[in-house]
């Protein structure tokens, strides 16, 4: 088993193909036919498509804001290729490309960043719950789920994210804690894309990586080189093996680095050197998958119009999200508590007395 | 607004060693909305400094660094980010002076920015002035302009007791002003009487005020005479000026962003039922967010107040 050959006190990293797209590690390289890395690659390259192009709805003023995963997507396509349905998966706020593969559409996601809340009540996948803004808390959430499919003796696993920054709450530690405690079926991820806004991994913790952090919990953990697909794939195929079996909680870090900004608001350059950007620039996800498939005979045909398919693609979701039915009085009341109370309705009845003054002076 | 506050932090850290300040992206980066930009290259990364993300911890520490001979100033990044500290806050910090009568002191000041209308995602856009108001032991500020900003942070570090100084992040580069660049400073406590009036009072704070100046241009062209109170301290809540305004008028009118059940504005009305009770001509009215969760940008219109609803409410009240 991956989690006992590479021992995160050790500082040992779980990688299987190099920056070239050279298998390193044979032994452990999964048995995918040509097809599913085809299609794998193929949704990383929507995602970072999507991805792009919610940056640059922000920039034409149509949208908010939006939190960039670009250079996480194959932590995000793995996962979500082993993530069953029935599974729970539990986001931070920069698992764009996963809720993707788990069902939840890009209008949805769109929505919530045009400010509707109506993006967080997704169409089609009940078992993702919305993206939590509050940084960590809903680790803690997943450790309940997984408390509560354990008592239900439901086959489902519990795939909460977290970033470095979050591994800082106390909610992160309390939640592997009480994972561990109750042997609950949870594989928690730390997508550590080196940094919290503009704070470095160092400035977060003094531990030789953040894996390492499982092991004082008592569970396993494995750190694993987040841009490699295959890498990536394995290590999810076993965590879930793991919680399925009913061995508990699992931790793993997947290595990786934020490209992008931390959010549309954000300017890396007051905190990061072009140099930096570049160097990692190397271990892109997509061109290292690419490189391997290259190096195997694996085409991907007209990728240029396949692109262009996605971008219109994206764009359709993308307006039927701007098109979507205006923002009502009712929206703000409806869903407060399951049964308004009076003093709610009478809130309500009061502003619309003030909107029909407003619409008298008018 | 942002200069001025920067501006109070260069002072105080220049003259007096034992200000530190840290929080998340404080330090390298200068805080996300530039509050504290430059500060650490000038004071060095032992005076002003990032730290891992955990709100908690960041208040926790702070207190045991007051209580043992600095004044820390320390950022929750927002509004909806303070909770995971609130347990500090209201176990400890607000406590430690009264638990050991004296023999400890907290003088730190827990700023972060408040308030909505910047189109912000969720737990950005909140107004929790009277989740910490309702703490005994902990003073709550909020500016309404760069020159209170100024010189109520001077005060804020300079007090004794821990102070939580709420920035009306709206506002924050919306209103220019010139500012001092010497020392001055701003009683905490002490409301302020921004506009004289006859008929009605209208008693707000930090981002709404301006909100409030342009409703009262539209209430005075309809022949209403508006007294503008800016609270400037929500605790302690200065009664005086209060209630004297609510004697002169008879009729008043509070605007707040926070819902409005259990808030600021109810204090205000027991306040004015308390001690104005003969003089009061009409019911006391809030003019505030329901109660409901901040909506998400497209919902915010209309939860948040704007001049014209203001009015509406001050029209009213003055035709009681």
């Amino acid at each position: 088993m991956i989690f006992n050959d590479f021992n995160p006190l050790e500082d040992k990293t779980f990688r299987i193909i190099d920056n070239e797209g050279k298998v390193i590690d044979k032994a452990r390289m999964p048995e995918l036919d040509q097809e599913t890395i085809l299609n794998a690659y193929k949704s990383m390259l929507f995602a970072r498509t999507a991805d792009q192009m919610a940056v640059s709805y922000q920039r034409q003023g149509r949208m908010y804001t939006y939190p960039p995963i670009l250079g996480q997507e194959a932590i995000q396509v793995a996962a979500g290729m082993i993530i069953r349905e029935q599974d729970w998966l539990v986001p931070a706020f920069r698992e764009m490309a996963l809720m993707l593969a788990k069902g939840v559409s890009l209008k949805e996601i769109f929505l919530y960043y045009l400010g509707n809340e109506e993006g967080s009540n997704f169409a089609k996948a009940n078992h993702v719950l919305p993206i939590c803004v509050p940084i960590g808390s809903q680790y803690l959430h997943a450790t309940g789920i997984g408390y509560s499919v354990k008592y239900q003796q439901k086959d489902e696993v519990v795939f909460p994210f977290i970033g470095d920054g979050g591994t800082s709450e106390g909610d992160f530690s309390e939640a592997l804690n009480f994972a561990a405690v109750w042997e609950a079926p949870v594989v928690f991820t730390i997508q550590n894309n080196q940094y919290a806004i503009s704070v470095p991994v160092k400035s977060q913790t003094r531990s030789i990586n953040l894996a390492v952090k499982a092991v004082g919990f008592g569970m396993p953990g494995i750190k694993v080189d987040g841009n490699d697909f295959f890498a990536m794939y394995v290590a999810y195929k076993e965590a879930l093996e793991h919680a399925r079996a009913g061995k508990g909680p699992v931790l793993i870090e997947a290595y990786t680095y934020r490209k992008g900004a931390h959010t549309t608001s954000d300017d890396p350059s007051k905190y990061r050197t072009r140099e930096e950007e570049k160097s990692w620039e190397k271990t892109d996800p997509l061109a290292r998958l690419k490189k391997y498939m290259d190096s195997q005979g694996i085409v991907l045909e007209n990728e240029e119009e396949l692109i262009q398919s996605y971008k219109e693609e994206v764009d359709k979701q993308f307006l039927e999200a701007e098109n979507f039915r205006p923002y009502d009085l009712e929206d703000v009341f409806n869903y407060m508590y399951v049964e308004m109370p009076d003093d709610l309705k009478r809130q309500k009845a009061n502003y619309e007395q003030y909107l029909s003054w407003k619409e008298k002076r008018k | 607004m942002v200069q001025a506050i920067n501006n109070a932090f260069d002072i105080k850290l220049a003259e007096d060693k034992t200000v530190v300040m840290f929080g998340e992206d404080v330090g390298v980066e200068g805080g996300v909305f530039r509050v504290t930009e430059g500060l650490q290259k000038k004071y060095g990364v032992q005076r002003v400094f990032d730290t891992p993300i955990a709100e908690s911890a960041i208040v926790g520490t702070g207190l045991g660094m007051a209580m043992s001979g600095l004044r820390p100033v320390v950022e929750l990044q927002f509004d909806g980010f303070t909770y995971p500290a609130f347990n500090q806050i209201i176990s400890n910090v607000s406590r430690m002076h009264n638990r050991t009568r004296g023999r400890f002191k907290a003088p730190m000041v827990i700023r972060f920015p408040y308030g909505g209308a910047i189109n912000a995602i969720e737990h950005h856009s909140e107004s929790p002035e009277a989740l910490y108001a309702h703490i005994p032991g902990i003073k709550v500020v909020v500016p309404s302009t760069p020159y209170d900003a100024k010189g109520l942070m001077i005060s804020a570090i300079e007090t004794d007791d821990p102070v939580i100084f709420m920035e009306p992040k709206r506002i924050y580069r919306a209103i220019k002003q010139e500012v001092p660049e010497e020392k001055f400073s701003i009683p905490i406590g002490k409301a302020k009487v921004l506009k004289e009036g006859t008929d009605v009072t209208v008693i707000a704070f930090g981002a709404l005020i301006r909100e409030c100046q342009k409703a009262i241009v539209m209430a005075e062209e309809a022949g209403i005479s508006v007294e503008l109170i800016d609270l400037r301290t929500i605790y302690p809540i200065d009664r005086e000026t209060i209630v004297n305004s609510i004697k002169k008028t008879g009729r008043v009118v509070i605007v707040a962003e926070a819902s409005e059940s259990f808030s600021v504005g109810s204090e205000l009305m027991a306040i004015a039922n308390e001690e104005a009770f003969l003089s009061l001509e009409a019911p006391p009215k809030r003019v505030m967010g329901f109660d409901t969760i901040v909506p998400l940008a497209q919902g915010e219109p209309y939860y948040m107040v704007f001049p014209d609803r203001i009015f509406y409410e001050i029209e009213k009240t003055a035709k009681y």
